[in-house]
């Protein structure tokens, strides 16, 4: 039975540095900021909820504890304290990492489905239960086969019955 | 007894599947990985900086040196495994006559100067960025990237991960020949 | 040796669900009854096998067996015994045997409960389960063997279970949500069933349904699990983050909670029988596609397994075969169906189909909103993202006309309502309702928004109508006190379903319109107030536990002066990972939590923390409970109970006059 002691030491040790390279440590990342006043604040919360940390395994920069997500928020700090915009600061993240940074899709060609596809199934489906209820018959048909079976079978004892 | 329209209209839902069956299947056979992000400044200019030499810290640099030939800039660091295993196969394209600038991110000077000195330094310019503001103003998300910028200094690819002989005779050869 | 017997008892399964398929349904069509009767049989012994492997495992990780591959990945001596046995299903494979073992205890179940069906029709639904459990159980010994060893060399200690998953969280979240998921393969083997059979009456309706609400009842129970368990573990005090994995959770749910309806409505007026087919179809199909996408890689989160594009196209290849399969099976025999009811556009089914139609859109967005970013990559367009603001946003418009129609959907009479008639309860319920809204954002609210105005209107509207349809029930022949005792089970499953929904909507308008966050820079000694609440921070000790090393912060809290807890949050790393986490304090109430993380010490001296007062946020897992419970109430119901209780209750059932209201769910 051989001991892999070493092997034991080295894989805390491996595991840490993919940590570094693709962290994914969900811990309460916690900056203290100070903000001139409640509307940049909010500003700010909202942008860090907003904006996803490019590296991490889905998460936004306001949850990661990795050091890109941690620049980010420096970033959005510091354009927040210039008094940015939201939109502005989001332009300004598109621009660096592409469309991927943001949680709220734009709304393209591509896209629009996203909203299209709700929208088009409800119609649809109004469309349909308008149509079912028209193409119902003037008379209730109340029997299905298994019991129009039956009330054939009950008919013909009732004839047998009466005739004999 | 079949009624075609029926089914035709019941088999929407089948025929909806098996269109998101493929997309579905699409990537596993590709082998793509959904954590890679392709570079938003594809088809402009590299932003303008000014950063340190990591030698000399008097001497600054700044975007117009990519210009006038084509290059590659492989952002690397002393804290990243996998910049260690790609070191070699840099090595061998510098060697090749390849102009390859780097750029040092995040990392400590000296560290980083040992590390050149010990494995060689196959760069012919090497920045040094220590906040990493040259790599936010790249979109770069995780060492090691290497970007690809022809003659007029506008960026033409970028690859995530570290360089290879499999991903540069599949792969990156034939851009970096296409470029200018 | 024993894992060899795990394994091997994995393979006898393996076959025994083979022959589960093939030979009742072999015996339905020839008519042989040994073959129909042997259904029964092989479910039983199927389920002594694999509990057979899944005994053993649990053994192996108590006994920490570390030449076990999966084991020595996931657990560590110094591993408390309740995480040791709770590691079995915390990763990739041993989950999946986990998934396989409840699949058959719920075949067991069929198998054991269905005495009173033809025989012929357990037999193609045990049929059905056997091939499904057949796929799973060729899945896991071809790609994911929990059993591997790890021989000739093995560690002599496991790389230990991920810190956040060492919680009770991972004791029943798991198990509850996969009770669910599986659950509904009941649904879509009862469907199935009747599809082979060609016959789709109220009958099938009617065997489903306490099936189908079983599995939605621990499908809802383990979501809202997750929710909670993520709240306190994670440190951000979030409660659902739209990612992937909880999606994949959520669509087998909606279409669920569509289908528990339909079936109600297919069982009592014999209409939407193709709809509610497809419903049952839907729901366990998007189970599987649940599995396929946490498993495969192709989506990030941070819930994935550790992922494997030949695990990847193994699911893939089994979801075409089981889901294409079924939906060409519909298209061709649901064909032939016809429905034998009428009614109004102006009808409790109409306002029932609505209502599925709203879920299946918000399913629709949910769907859309995981898989475009994959679609979009893949079409060559680039990266996008897809998340919260997004969801929220859609939820919001879709949740208006929803919590509208679910609060006064129970007035509306079968087949044809006179809009007329319900003028009057109509406006008592706006009434009470606003009213209502008025008083309880007055005593709770510190300002007003839109949003929380509608949010909290639209609970109490679903909450009134609740009550007032109870009232109007009891009294349409007997005084109250009389009427309310004659309400049978169903009818109050009903009721505490939707006042359980009513309860979520309060509950997530409160903690998204009034949270209330607050990071800060507290050195020892120092405190912080707002919203009545002051808190000081008293000091920091170590506190180490059995497998991890703590700094705990502790804070006196006082609301109005008057000290009302002391929290201690702590800052943990564990030793084997070398994972540092935060356990966050939480001081729970029925209107408030409040929520204390404590970050990184500062250089100089002082600590990062973070303070978070979150209103009504228990309403979000205390309604959940509430539809669960309700779901047990139906489960109760006297038809469901003795042969002579079923004689009497379907003589009170649709034939007489329904007064206002119809008769019950």
């Amino acid at each position: 039975m051989i001991q892999l002691n070493k092997v034991n030491k080295l894989l805390p040790l491996l595991l840490a540095a993919c940590m570094i390279l693709f962290s994914h440590t969900s811990q309460a990342a916690i900056d203290t900021f100070e903000f001139e006043n409640a509307q940049q604040e909010k500003t700010f919360h909202e942008l860090t909820k907003l904006l996803r940390c490019p590296k991490c395994q889905n998460q936004n920069i306001a949850d990661s504890n990795a050091e890109l997500a941690k620049d980010l928020r420096n970033k959005t700090y510091e354009l927040v304290k210039q008094g940015q915009s939201k939109d502005q600061v989001v332009d300004y993240m598109v621009a660096r990492f592409g469309n991927f940074v943001r949680y709220d899709p734009p709304v393209t060609p591509a896209t629009i489905f996203l909203w299209l596809g709700p929208l088009l199934f409800i119609i649809f489906g109004l469309l349909v239960l308008i149509r079912q209820i028209k193409k119902q018959p003037a008379k209730a048909n109340n029997l299905d086969d298994q019991e129009q079976q039956k009330l054939q079978q009950l008919l013909k004892q009732h004839a047998k019955d009466t005739k004999s | 007894m079949l009624n075609k329209r029926r089914v035709l209209t019941l088999l929407v839902p089948f025929i909806i599947f098996i269109i998101g069956a493929i997309f579905l299947a699409t990537p596993l056979l590709k082998g793509s990985d959904p954590s890679k992000l392709d570079s938003a400044l594809i088809g402009q200019a590299v932003p303008e900086f000014t950063l340190q030499d990591i030698y000399d810290a008097d001497k600054q640099y700044d975007a117009s040196i990519f210009k006038g030939q084509k290059m590659l800039l492989n952002v690397w660091a002393t804290w990243c495994p996998t910049c260690y295993a790609e070191h070699t196969y840099l090595n061998k394209l510098a060697k090749q006559g390849l102009y390859i600038v780097g750029m040092n991110y995040k990392d400590d000077r000296k560290k980083a100067i040992r590390w050149l000195k010990d494995l060689n330094d196959p760069y012919k310019i090497s920045l040094f960025d220590k906040s990493g503001m040259l790599g936010m103003d790249l979109g770069v998300y995780g060492a090691p990237e290497t970007f690809f910028i022809d003659s007029n200094g506008i960026i033409q690819y970028r690859h995530v991960g570290d360089l290879n002989d499999k991903v540069w005779n599949d792969k990156l050869l034939a851009i970096y020949e296409d470029m200018q | 040796m024993l894992p060899e017997i795990g394994q091997f008892s994995l393979i006898l399964a393996c076959i025994l669900s083979l022959l589960q398929t093939v030979y009742p349904l072999y015996g339905v069509h020839t008519g042989h009854q040994g073959a129909i009767r042997s259904a029964k049989i092989f479910t039983i012994l199927q389920f002594v096998a694999v509990a057979t492997s899944f005994v053993i495992l649990s053994y192996s990780f108590l006994i920490n067996d570390f030449t076990i591959g999966y084991i020595a990945t996931n657990s560590n001596s110094a591993l408390p015994w309740y995480y040791r046995l709770s590691a079995v299903w915390g990763a990739h494979e041993g989950s999946l045997l986990l998934w396989v073992f409840l699949l058959s205890t719920w075949s067991i179940a069929v198998a054991l409960m269905s005495k009173r069906l033809p025989i012929e029709s357990v037999a193609r639904v045990l049929a059905v389960l056997g091939l499904l459990a057949f796929g799973f159980y060729l899945f896991v010994i071809l790609t994911s063997n929990p059993f591997d060893r790890t021989l000739p060399y093995f560690p002599i200690d496991g790389r230990d279970l991920n810190p956040l998953l060492q919680d009770f969280g991972l004791v029943i979240h798991p198990p509850m949500l996969y009770m669910g998921y599986v659950g509904f393969s009941v649904a879509f083997a009862f469907a199935i069933a009747a599809l082979l059979e060609g016959r789709l009456d109220s009958a099938w309706a009617k065997w489903s349904r306490p099936w189908t609400m079983a599995a939605w009842m621990f499908l809802t129970v383990g979501i809202a699990l997750g929710s909670w368990w993520a709240y306190y573990e994670l440190g951000w005090g979030g409660w659902w983050f739209w990612d992937p994995v909880e999606n994949a959770s959520f669509m087998p749910w909606l279409a669920g909670t569509a289908l528990i309806h339909s079936l109600a409505v297919s069982e009592k007026r014999g209409v939407f029988k193709s709809w509610t087919v497809l419903l049952a179809l839907s729901a366990f199909s998007l189970s599987l596609l649940g599995t396929f996408l946490v498993r495969s890689g192709v989506l990030v989160s941070v819930h994935a397994f550790a992922s494997d594009p030949t695990r990847g196209l193994f699911i893939l290849g089994f979801l075409v075969l089981v889901i294409g399969g079924s939906l060409l099976l519909y298209a061709i025999q649901a064909s032939k169906v016809k429905s034998r009811g009428r009614y109004q556009l102006v009808s409790r089914e109409s306002v029932l189909l609505i209502n599925n139609i709203l879920l299946i859109a918000a399913l629709i967005v949910v769907l859309l909103g995981t898989l475009l970013p994959l679609v979009h990559k893949e079409i060559g367009l680039g990266s996008i993202s897809i998340g919260e603001p997004f969801f929220n946003r859609m939820f919001t418009i879709l949740i208006v006309p929803f919590a509208l129609f679910v609060g006064v959907g129970s007035l509306f009479r079968w087949k044809r309502q006179q809009l007329n008639d319900l003028k009057k309860p109509l406006t008592m319920i706006l009434i009470l309702s606003a009213l209502s809204t008025v008083i309880f954002l007055f005593t709770f609210a510190p300002s007003l928004t839109w949003l929380a105005v509608m949010g909290t209107f639209l609970g109490f509207w679903i909450i009134v109508g609740v009550i007032y349809e109870i009232y109007l029930r009891s009294t349409h022949r007997h005084r109250f006190s009389k009427g309310v005792m004659k309400l049978g089970n169903s009818h109050w499953a009903m009721s505490f379903g939707h006042f359980g929904l009513a309860v979520m909507i309060i509950g997530i308008t409160m903690t998204q319109n009034y949270s209330i966050e607050k990071d800060v820079k507290l050195a020892v000694g120092e405190h912080i107030a707002f919203e009545h609440y002051d808190f000081h921070f008293d000091q920091v000790k170590p506190h180490n536990g059995q497998n991890y090393t703590a700094t705990m912060g502790v804070f006196t809290v006082k609301k109005d002066q008057q000290a009302i807890a002391v929290m201690e949050a702590e800052k943990r790393i564990y030793t084997v990972q070398r994972m540092p986490m935060t356990e966050a304090a939480i001081n729970a109430g029925f209107t408030r939590d409040l929520y204390i993380a404590m970050g990184e010490q500062l250089p100089d001296g002082a600590w990062a923390v973070r303070i978070y007062y979150k209103p009504f946020i228990r309403w979000i897992w205390l309604g959940p409970l509430l539809m669960a419970f309700g779901g047990l109430l139906m489960l109760c119901d006297r038809r469901y109970r003795s042969k002579k209780d079923n004689i009497e209750n379907s003589e009170n059932s649709e034939n007489k006059p329904a007064p206002v209201g119809g008769s019950d769910a």
